[in-house]
């Protein structure tokens, strides 16, 4: 673990992640985020759904970046990537977070295999180049992967809300044990969980002309 | 390893000056109900012949101001870019602006010839301020009806855009606003920089601050060449 770690995870990097929910928007419009104890139901079944597919592809594009051919090792993620996202939209939030990533990830650790992601590449595989270009581990590209998709998620029902930030907070703490144990768990895989609720809230949301978040 | 620290690598190529080719961006900031988006309108209208024009929209909401643009602007769809901004107007054009960059560079691969694109921001409180990563120059509106004093409240918007405008002048009369204190405060707090006193309502053409977006177009060409 290193300092590089805690940019790559920190909302404060500026890669556009505060513009999406993770579906909260939804699931609160449908009454199914409410209060404390359905957020932190819903961070958990986020996480070991989105969270682990997205930590394990993390991962795995880490360790492309040290192959032969990094061009056709990342495209093949990026294809896998698709393959486990059935919603267009969350698709497309995806790549819009992937092409933020990139943007920031690229000046703050200049590194070729930038070049060699697509360009607007999935999420977890703008940060698995991320992490291997500013030296991080696989493992490291997994748990910020894993943080990640239930950090941002919280603090979007916190202000949906209004709850209190400290209990929100609160929540996010006490998930870091799940969160640990999804990173090293996918960190040595490819994860194919689905969550069909993820998608339809996605899918619902993205019609939606009154919303505050891309997602 | 990560690269050593070179550092080259820290001349911001976005700080005011340094971002060279594309059109110029315009940020339209301000509290709500200020008259920022009919200012986006009254320029798309003034200045949409003269110009290969684009507008990002930050509204709350995300079609409203989108909506009234096309209405009123005659600006094609495909002309105009809406962005969510998570419930923080104020974070997407300072603190992270990639949802606006990507709305920007949308824009621009979609018309190449592009020569002037405005950020609108969400409505939001005195202290707003666009991240000059964002935009070339940044215009804040304030309105007459939010009183008098707001000029000399001060905050970011008011004494460090580039161009102040007050709008509602109109309303002046009606609200017990001095105008004469307004423009005074606004000049004590600017150091030199300019303040626009309009009433968009009596001129839909917003004809003084067209004039001064023609200058900073200008401006910007003289730069690149």
């Amino acid at each position: 673990m290193t300092a590089a770690l805690l940019t790559l995870a920190d909302s404060r990097l500026p890669a556009g992640g505060h513009t999406h929910s993770g579906g909260v928007e939804q699931a609160i419009a449908a009454g199914l985020l409410t209060d404390p104890a359905s957020l932190a139901a819903f961070l958990r079944r986020r996480l070991t759904t989105s969270g682990a597919v997205a930590a394990g592809l993390a991962a795995a594009a880490c360790r492309a970046v040290d192959t032969a051919d990094v061009v056709a090792a990342l495209a093949a993620l990026d294809a896998e990537a698709d393959a486990r996202t059935p919603s267009p939209a969350l698709r497309a939030a995806s790549r819009q977070q992937g092409r933020g990533l990139v943007r920031v990830g690229g000046r703050a650790w200049p590194h070729p295999a930038w070049a060699a992601l697509p360009r607007h590449p999935h999420h977890p595989l703008a940060l698995g180049v991320a992490a291997a270009a500013g030296g991080l581990t696989a493992r490291d590209a997994a748990a910020a992967a894993a943080y990640l998709s239930v950090s941002g998620p919280a603090t979007a029902a916190q202000r949906l809300l209004a709850m209190d930030p400290i209990t929100v907070a609160a929540v996010t703490a006490r998930l870091s044990p799940e969160v640990d144990a999804v990173a090293a768990t996918a960190a040595d895989e490819l994860p194919a969980a689905a969550d069909p609720l993820l998608d339809l809230l996605a899918e619902v949301h993205a019609v939606r002309s009154d919303r505050f978040f891309a997602s | 390893m990560p690269p050593d620290h070179v550092l080259d690598d820290y001349v911001d190529p976005y700080a005011p000056g340094h971002r060279h080719g594309g059109p110029l961006r315009v940020g339209l900031g301000g509290p709500v109900g200020s008259g920022k988006t009919a200012l986006a309108a009254a320029l798309c209208r003034t200045l949409g012949t003269e110009y290969d024009l684009a507008v990002v929209t930050n509204d709350i909401y995300t079609t409203e101001d989108a909506d009234f643009l096309r209405r009123n602007a005659v600006l094609s769809d495909d002309r105009i870019e809406a962005v969510q901004t998570g419930c923080c107007p104020h974070t997407a054009i300072r603190d992270d602006i990639t949802a606006n960059l990507d709305a920007v560079e949308l824009l621009e691969s979609r018309h190449p010839g592009l020569e002037l694109v405005l950020v609108e921001s969400g409505g939001d409180n005195l202290t707003a301020s666009f991240s000059y990563g964002l935009v070339d120059v940044q215009v804040f509106v304030v309105d007459v009806a939010g009183g008098d004093k707001v000029p000399r409240k001060g905050g970011p918007g008011v004494t460090a855009s580039d161009l102040l405008v007050v709008n509602k002048t109109d309303l002046a009369p009606l609200v017990g606003a001095d105008l004469g204190v307004m423009r005074r405060d606004a000049d004590a707090v600017r150091g030199g920089k300019p303040t626009l006193l309009v009433s968009l309502r009596e001129d839909p053409t917003a004809a003084p601050v067209a004039e001064w977006v023609r200058e900073q177009v200008r401006a910007r060409a003289l730069q690149g060449a």
